[in-house]
């Protein structure tokens, strides 16, 4: 099946600042894509190529078959776009907003839209202006989330909700994956990452650094292991950070070098053994921060 | 009042450009205008007979406020009656501005939580203003001779500003947004600007009710008197303490008026003209009724005028000779339609920036990324801006003609002054032509259209008082419109402005059709 997204060497600069650099990014129809990147890599700006609003200096970005500057129009029937700063009109309703954005999609599915805003909790008479950060957000997601489309593309959606609303959030993107709804999802939250997506990207600068599922990138990291040996080892060959406190060791170690290192340690007779698999964190600490790139 | 200084210096941080400009350029115009009637009334003789005629014809009067002695400065003063008006507009903006503008935007929050007093936002916006206002009176002085009389004036102007700046900051503190802040202010000013308009057009002391009437009748270089100028700002200190009360009284980002609930859905909101008529209508209708009012209160004050000249043949006369055969009524109306035509102006450019103002508040991100192209997205907005100066001219025509009429007995001054009216259309839209081509093709500089509106104003005020060269005159497009009612009516200049118009509204949509949104 042809992909949601391709995007490839995407080149966008504003005046001097080089937002992206070479970007590469590929969604395949139908699956739930985490876009990760620290603040300022330059995810919102993807996103707004993506939506035309933008224009790239260089690159090929395809979306859904069509070229997001010129099919613009024709394109956007099929989408559904969640700002991350969501800002409404201050006069009009909330309600207002969601026909209205619902209609300029080209139809809203009614039942869907009473379906969400009870699940989300939402009062939708209240005017822009009286509405949270959280409510914002819930506004344009119920919009976005009752449209009929095919893609659906969200940049940061549950930053502004709270825990009891991100599980709500999570429920609904499980669904639409269910239905068959492509997802970009960006966002900072790793359980919901985890969760949710098949595949992430992580950029930083403007570029691709990483692109995967979430097991394929894991077995790019390292597992902390710390052990009490019988004798005591000086070195252990192939790790990393090695602290030797007498017996006691500790070290991280390139998890496809796991087996060879733990053929060593039994070799020193293990008397206990901790291992710790890498945490999303560390992932993800890892590429935001750049240590190794 | 904690944190003042500091509001203070980021206010003047962020005015650093604007704020030196207004005050120098209106400090400036009573000097200007004394320069130009030395010039065009050289010998004393000619200068009584000004001040006699414009003392005898009320409309006069009633746009500029009365006239006090003869002398060139005297004759100056009484010009800078619009000095004042414009003066009291700017106090409004500004003080809203950096008020209630920026607790819309959710920046006084970002403020008001750092060590920061209840009082201070307001206290810095007043004392900047205030500030600016008390400098333009001493340069008005300086650029007039720091006689007695030129201090006085200069203080006048600053009063009668200063006094605006705290209705500014009274309404700043009722609404929960800057748009209607803005409204209800401005609408004070209009209301004190007619209450004047009325009383000295009548003669009447009903004039005395108006703030603005008080900074005119210290008489500068006549009958010199301070005493008024203490009313001001006994006023000022009055509102501004007002203001300070419902400041502490109320929550930050919150009014004194309650919001209310809304739909819980829409029906009527269709495209994105159905968006732009939820967003534009309030403002096509303030200037509608605005411009109405105008228009009935100027047509009843004009009938004053043809009174005055049956009584005086001989005026009449004067005046048939300096207005090029037309009548005093048709150049007085004609003027102010001349004002109005700028007027309209500002309302086109004031519809066109809320297409940026949408742009940069992200608003217009979401609607662009649905099934609505940019083109049909900006022009449901460019049609308000183009129509809706058309509907305000209208509105001032029918107004002019309905009491103007009335008072004649010839109902056929409706359509006639309607057509007089309309006619400035064209030079108003060439103003929204010029936002929109900016808006496509420099959207940073989208503002820069207030700028050029405002050099409009200057050429248009001061330009055939300083005599400059017709090059140079020729570049506002007001000085293309036809002088109606009464002048030659010619569809050539009328035709070209429209054609200019369009072409630059064409030109700005094609620019923002290939443009990056959101810069």
């Amino acid at each position: 099946m042809e992909n949601a997204i391709e995007v490839s060497g995407l080149h966008k600069a504003f005046g001097r600042t080089q937002a992206l650099n070479g970007l590469d990014l590929t969604v395949r129809t139908g699956e739930v894509h985490g876009f990760l990147g620290p603040n300022g890599s330059g995810k919102s700006t993807t996103i707004r190529v993506l939506l035309g609003l933008l224009r790239a200096d260089s690159g090929s970005a395809r979306l859904m078959g069509g070229d997001p500057w010129k099919d613009a129009t024709a394109l956007h029937r099929r989408l559904a776009y969640v700002p991350g700063d969501v800002t409404l009109w201050p006069n009009l309703s909330g309600g207002e907003v969601i026909d209205l954005l619902g209609r300029l999609r080209g139809g809203l599915n009614p039942k869907r839209r009473t379906e969400l805003l009870e699940r989300f909790d939402l009062d939708p008479r209240k005017k822009g202006r009286a509405y949270s950060k959280g409510n914002r957000q819930k506004v344009a997601l119920v919009a976005a989330l009752a449209s009929d489309v095919e893609l659906l593309i969200l940049d940061e959606p549950t930053s502004g909700l709270d825990p009891l609303m991100e599980e709500v959030f999570r429920e609904c993107i499980v669904e639409e994956k269910k239905s068959g709804r492509t997802v970009l999802l960006s966002s900072h939250i790793l359980a919901e990452v985890e969760q949710l997506c098949d595949r992430v990207s992580i950029i930083r600068n403007g570029q691709t650094v990483e692109t995967g599922t979430l097991t394929d990138l894991r077995h790019l990291t390292r597992t902390s292991i710390s052990a009490d040996l019988a004798t005591p080892l000086t070195s252990i060959p192939g790790v990393y950070d090695l602290v030797v406190d007498g017996t006691r060791v500790r070290f991280e170690v390139d998890t496809d070098k796991l087996d060879e290192t733990l053929k060593h340690l039994t070799s020193a007779g293990v008397r206990s053994l901790t291992s710790q698999p890498p945490t999303l964190e560390e992932l993800f600490m890892r590429h935001y921060q750049g240590a190794a790139s | 009042m904690t944190g003042t200084r500091h509001l203070i210096r980021l206010i003047l941080r962020r005015d650093r450009v604007l704020l030196p400009l207004w005050v120098v350029i209106l400090a400036a115009l009573p000097a200007v205008y004394a320069a130009s009637f030395a010039e065009l009334t050289p010998t004393e003789e000619s200068r009584i007979l000004y001040a006699r005629t414009t003392a005898a014809v009320p409309s006069i009067e009633a746009m500029m406020g009365p006239v006090y002695g003869h002398s060139v400065e005297a004759l100056a003063t009484q010009r800078a009656g619009l000095t004042l008006l414009i003066l009291a507009l700017i106090n409004v903006l500004v003080v809203i501005r950096h008020t209630r503008t920026e607790e819309d935007a959710g920046r006084r929050e970002l403020v008001a939580a750092t060590v920061v007093g209840r009082h201070a936002p307001l206290g810095a916006a007043l004392i900047v203003v205030a500030g600016a206002d008390l400098v333009l009176g001493l340069l008005t002085a300086a650029f007039l001779g720091f006689t007695g009389g030129a201090l006085l004036l200069g203080m006048s102007l600053a009063l009668a500003g200063i006094v605006f700046a705290a209705v500014g900051a009274v309404a700043a503190q009722l609404t929960e947004n800057a748009g209607p802040a803005r409204g209800l202010a401005l609408g004070a000013l209009g209301v004190a600007y007619l209450i004047r308009a009325a009383g000295d057009a009548t003669g009447s002391n009903l004039s005395w009710a108006s703030p603005l009437a008080w900074s005119q009748y210290t008489q500068p270089f006549a009958d010199e008197t301070w005493l008024p100028l203490l009313a001001s700002l006994g006023l000022s200190a009055l509102l501004a303490g007002l203001a300070g009360w419902l400041s502490v009284r109320r929550d930050v980002g919150g009014g004194m008026l309650p919001t209310r609930l809304g739909p819980a859905g829409s029906t009527s909101l269709t495209g994105p003209f159905a968006l732009a008529w939820r967003l534009q209508k309030g403002l096509l209708i303030s200037w509608s009724v605005g411009f109405l009012i105008f228009g009935l209160a100027f047509g009843g004050a004009v009938s004053g005028a043809t009174e005055a000249f049956n009584g005086n043949p001989e005026l009449a006369e004067l005046f048939a000779r300096l207005g090029g055969g037309v009548s005093l009524t048709d150049t007085f109306i004609a003027t102010l339609l001349g004002i109005a035509a700028i007027a309209a102006a500002a309302y086109g450019i004031q519809a066109a920036l809320r297409m940026r103002a949408e742009e940069t508040a992200m608003r217009a991100e979401p609607v662009l990324s649905t099934a609505t192209a940019r083109v049909p997205w900006a022009l449901g907005h460019v049609v308000f801006a183009v129509v809706g100066p058309i509907v305000a001219l209208l509105m001032i025509g029918a107004g002019l003609g309905l009491t103007y009429g009335a008072d004649v007995g010839d109902m056929g001054q409706v359509p006639r002054l309607i057509g007089a009216s309309l006619a400035q259309a064209p030079a108003a839209a060439t103003l929204t032509g010029l936002t929109v081509a900016l808006f496509g093709l420099l959207p940073r500089l989208t503002a820069v259209a207030w700028g050029i509106l405002a050099i409009c104003l200057l050429l248009g005020q001061i330009g055939a008082l300083l005599q400059l060269s017709e090059v140079v005159l020729d570049l506002s497009p007001f000085t293309h419109t036809p002088h109606l009612p009464g002048g030659e009516a010619t569809a050539l200049p009328l035709l070209t402005l429209t054609v200019v118009a369009v072409a630059l509204l064409a030109a700005g949509l094609w620019g923002f059709r290939r443009r990056d949104v959101g810069v």
